[in-house]
């Protein structure tokens, strides 16, 4: 009598997942594909194009500045909050009355919501009326988001930094705080320094959070939409026209389905490229 | 309803956790795993429990297989090192879970888990949050929500090794007794040899994912099959040096001869390991066939009634465990006395021949 | 290297602690004092303030009241660098990036040695630990109780400092690596012959290492003396029941005309009780309790083989007596007699060595 005791009955709970999976990932993906490899007039009538849409995209100009403006943004995002970000958490109290109201204050930016926070630069921005654009401008700084590039950039840092922070800031508290106590006694009697501590305990031990803070970042700022969309447009000119407002334009405002789809599956394939990047360079030397 | 692995084997990637292995074990035994960190305990535990499934081997379950049942499905209970309780519920509530999952009515949960409490003396402190325990209480309830309900399978993993020196005394004292009138196999691992001595029932010692002897608890301690078991099964250390025999002599620690006493005095001519526990091996002359040795003292360490000395002898260490106080110098030249008729000899193959 | 004086110490976790309310205080008025070069051992059950003593020493807690003095040098509020203590904690401390080597060389680098003086200093310490071979690895890689070595040498490399804490060092080690690791640590004592601070539940632990005991309870310290003392003499019952496995026999008993009697017996004691009124005691340890022709009828309840000797557990006027009967030795069945060692029964009253301190 050895009946198989393992049974797979288990296996019928998950086929929602499944099926929510298939349709919201599975389906419009392989849709996208479809498409990257067709060309079509509408009326469901479709050629087959190879990889010429592929082509296309890749040698156009709009592309590559597209790409080069989206990666100079992640990078500045990056590089001004990962720093920021775990600065402001090594000065946030451990223990006390005021953890709770720093914490507070830290998610109030992360409760908003994306259009929202466009909205709110968007007008808190304005040269006329709005509380900075105003109080720039009242320095002797012409300041004009809407008619200077540089402004915009700026502007758009600025409001994505505002907003996103908070999210290395309480990822790297949560890892500061698991450091347990010993550590920080043996280093003093150690007779290391602030720095010494910072760079041989602290560092060491949020690495991983650190890692996980990077790539949310990166992926996030990668593929950012709707605060550009609603604050400049992408202008003024194409000068903050990221990839993908651009794949936008040319999918939505331009109907031009097949390059839009290989624009987006080249999209999706540079992402996931630069964030296994990532992952490698900050996992490695793990266990040396 | 005894519990059988047949030919077990754990394999992780191409680490193997447990190699190929065989027990029986008797319903109502008090069973200890005895070995180092990662010597295999818990995995073996855990492979017995369900909670992982070996790479090939059955296991018998009152001679049912069992080998792919789950762990919900076969009425197992479990006690880590880590004191594990509800943080949210009082004394009584977590002793209660088990039998509150099971559906058990009312007026029965409160009847066992006021027998439980009572026998781990957790009556008065029934209403209390763990958190508001010592550490030996929170072990307590933990061992309380094992018992209350009929495991057939009770599996104890380290324990009492987060407890206090004297609480863990008195745990040790007290976990037989509790359950000594029931029916179901336990099993408890340890890394500490004092420990599985005084819970007597079976030993199985354990080395590197393997299990190296088992049968009972005071049989293995003094007739180990061969060194391995012998060295895992002794605190302090085992004494070893590669001895030869030659007549009515063995030679030892390249030239010293000593008489061979009772143990050795059968085994033929040839090379053998000979193994002394430290507590035959003394300043003071006890015993009837002695060698004696002069040792450099490494340390000396005196506990009020009993002395342990650390020494050097021909590139080995060798630790003698005397009653007494016998305070020597570090670096000092210290005569000691082996009780030869206690000793163990293993031959080539390091099996037990005397 | 400094000689320790602990003087009237009090300590409280409270912000304002009423100074009459004695329940305040984890550690109630203490005094000790330490000399320069020794091993002490502050041993106590969880909850009885000997963490609580050792932050304190090192500088991690600031005292409620009295002073720390090393030297004489009042350093109660100066921090543990100023103190230059070293401390090796419970679960081993090191820099995970650093390899061996350069944990080992850190405290030195701290503070501003050159590297031709760091160097030979550090490769020293290794060979004492028997580090060398590992110097050049990581030291994220090694075991618990090669990590607990660095954490020690990253003390004993420093000549500056004044006394080495342990705080429970040897919780996370195996047992058999634990006796090689405490007469490391034994032999190096003897060999820097650094003051040394050992805290401890574990009574073998703090034995063997310690030339000298602190025994605590709820704050309060019991008894300091040597482990012979500790065992032969306790002072309180609560000493004789904490250091020994199994702990010293604690019998209820009459005192009259300065004699104890138990069971009816009269029972020959080291010491006499005049007093009256109190709760009175015998104690006696295990190792000093024998089966003899006549004496106190027992019966055997339980043997526990513990290899070398046997726990032979007896009742007798329903209490519990206990006996170490050696392996070789045979045991009788059934009813039996027991006989106490005279020299080793002591008499307590209220729970303190009766008469005085020895």
């Amino acid at each position: 009598m050895s009946a198989k005791t393992v049974n797979n009955k288990a296996w019928w709970l998950v086929l929602p997942v499944f099926v929510m999976v298939a349709f919201n990932a599975l389906i419009p993906l392989m849709t996208v594909v479809n498409y990257s490899v067709q060309e079509t007039f509408g009326d469901n009538i479709f050629s087959w194009s190879g990889v010429r849409w592929f082509q296309q995209v890749l040698q156009s100009d709009r592309f590559h500045g597209a790409l080069g403006r989206q990666l100079l943004f992640s990078g500045l995002v990056l590089l001004i909050e990962i720093p920021l970000g775990l600065f402001v958490a090594l000065n946030m109290p451990k223990k006390g009355f005021w953890v709770s109201v720093c914490l507070v204050l830290m998610s109030l930016p992360l409760l908003i919501p994306w259009n929202v926070v466009g909205s709110m630069w968007n007008i808190m921005a304005l040269p006329d009326i709005g509380l900075l654009g105003k109080a720039v401008n009242s320095l002797g700084i012409t300041y004009n988001y809407t008619r200077q590039p540089f402004a915009a950039w700026c502007t758009l840092i600025l409001m994505d930094v505002w907003h996103w922070t908070s999210l290395v800031t309480l990822l790297c508290y949560a890892g500061l705080v698991s450091i347990p106590d010993a550590y920080y006694q043996a280093a003093k009697i150690d007779g290391a320094g602030s720095w010494a501590i910072f760079r041989y305990i602290q560092l060491p031990k949020l690495r991983h959070v650190m890692t996980i803070a990077v790539l949310l970042r990166f992926m996030d700022s990668f593929m950012i939409y709707t605060e550009p969309q609603v604050m400049t447009g992408g202008g003024p000119g194409s000068s903050t026209t990221f990839l993908s407002i651009d794949l936008v334009k040319s999918a939505i405002g331009e109907f031009d389905l097949g390059p839009a789809a290989a624009l987006s599956i080249i999209y999706f394939l540079i992402i996931l490229a630069i964030s296994w990047l990532f992952y490698t360079l900050m996992m490695r030397n793990e266990e040396a | 309803m005894s519990l059988e692995l047949q030919n077990i084997v754990k394999r992780v990637g191409a680490d193997t956790h447990i190699y190929e292995t065989s027990l029986k074990l008797e319903p109502r035994s008090f069973n200890v795993l005895l070995g180092t960190t990662l010597a295999g305990k818990t995995t073996l535990m855990q492979l017995m429990a369900g909670i992982q499934k070996p790479t090939t081997g059955k296991i018998f379950f009152k001679g049912q297989d069992v080998t792919g049942a789950a762990v919900q499905k076969r009425n197992v209970s479990m006690v880590y090192q880590q004191f594990i309780n509800y943080p949210n519920f009082n004394v009584y509530d977590n002793i209660a879970s088990p039998l509150r999952v099971a559906g058990m009515d009312s007026a029965e949960i409160e009847r066992r888990v006021g027998k439980a409490a009572e026998l781990l003396r957790l009556s008065p402190m029934l209403k209390r949050k763990p958190s508001e325990l010592s550490g030996g209480q929170q072990q307590r309830t933990a061992i309380a929500r094992a018992l209350v309900k009929d495991s057939d399978l009770i599996l104890l993993d380290e324990p009492l090794a987060n407890l206090d020196y004297k609480l863990r005394e008195e745990l040790r004292d007290e976990l037989p007794k509790l359950f000594a009138d029931r029916d179901a196999i336990v099993i408890y691992a340890t890394t500490e040899p004092n420990e599985a001595l005084l819970f007597g029932g079976n030993t199985a010692t354990m080395n590197e994912g393997r299990i190296t002897q088992f049968g009972p608890t005071s049989a293995t301690y003094r007739k180990p099959h061969d060194l391995l078991t012998a060295q895992v099964f002794s605190e302090p250390p085992m004494n070893t040096a590669k001895i030869e025999k030659r007549g009515n002599n063995i030679i030892i620690f390249g030239n010293q001869k000593w008489d061979a006493g009772r143990a050795a005095e059968k085994l033929a001519d040839g090379q053998y390991t000979i193994g002394v526990r430290p507590y035959n091996v003394s300043p003071n002359k006890i015993g009837n066939t002695l060698g004696s040795f002069d040792g450099q003292v490494l340390v000396t360490e005196i506990s009020g009634s009993e002395s342990v000395i650390h020494t050097r002898i021909d590139n080995s260490t060798w630790i003698s465990q005397s009653h007494g106080i016998h305070s020597m110098a570090l670096g000092s030249t210290a005569k000691l006395y082996v009780d030869l008729d206690q000793a163990m000899f293993f031959d080539a193959n390091n099996r037990l021949v005397s | 290297m400094a000689k320790i004086s602990i003087d009237n110490l009090r300590h409280s976790y409270l912000p304002f602690p009423n100074p009459d309310r004695e329940e305040d205080y984890v550690l109630k008025k203490l005094s000790i004092d330490w000399a320069d070069g020794g091993a002490y051992a502050l041993l106590g059950p969880s909850g009885c303030g000997k963490t609580t003593l050792l932050n304190l020493i090192s500088g991690l807690l600031v005292p409620t009241e009295g002073k720390i003095l090393f030297d004489g040098v009042d350093v109660s509020r100066f921090s543990p660098e100023a103190r230059n203590i070293a401390q090796v904690f419970q679960f081993p401390v090191i820099y995970d990036t650093m390899t061996v080597y350069d944990n080992l060389a850190f405290p030195l680098r701290n503070r501003g040695i050159p590297e031709s003086a760091i160097d030979p200093r550090v490769k020293e310490i290794a060979s004492m630990l028997d580090l060398t071979s590992t110097l050049h690895k990581r030291a994220a890689g090694l075991t618990a109780d090669g990590k607990q070595k660095i954490s020690l040498g990253r003390g004993l490399v420093r000549a500056d400092v004044s006394a080495i804490m342990f705080d429970e060092p040897l919780t996370v080690i195996d047992p058999h690596l634990k006796w090689q690791l405490r007469s490391k640590l034994k032999e190096l004592h003897q060999r820097t012959k650094r003051t040394m601070i050992y805290v401890t539940h574990d009574q073998t632990e703090a034995l063997t290492f310690a030339d000298q005991v602190v025994v605590m309870n709820n704050g309060e310290i019991v008894q300091i003396g040597t482990p012979i003392e500790l065992f032969e003499k306790p002072n309180h019952t609560f000493v004789g029941h904490f250091i020994g496995s199994p702990g010293m026999n604690v019998l209820p008993c009459e005192v009259k005309g300065g004699k104890a009697f138990f069971a009816g017996q009269d029972i020959k004691t080291a010491n006499t009780h005049k007093g009256s009124g109190q709760k009175c005691e015998i104690g006696v340890r295990p190792e000093f309790v024998n089966f003899a022709k006549s004496g106190i009828a027992a019966e055997i309840v339980k043997v526990a083989d513990a290899g070398r000797f046997r726990i032979v557990e007896t009742r007798a006027a329903g209490s519990s007596i206990k006996l170490l009967v050696p392996e070789n030795q045979s045991i009788p069945t059934g009813k039996v007699n027991l006989a106490f060692d005279a020299d080793h029964t002591q008499i307590y009253a209220d729970g303190w060595f009766a008469g005085g301190k020895l």
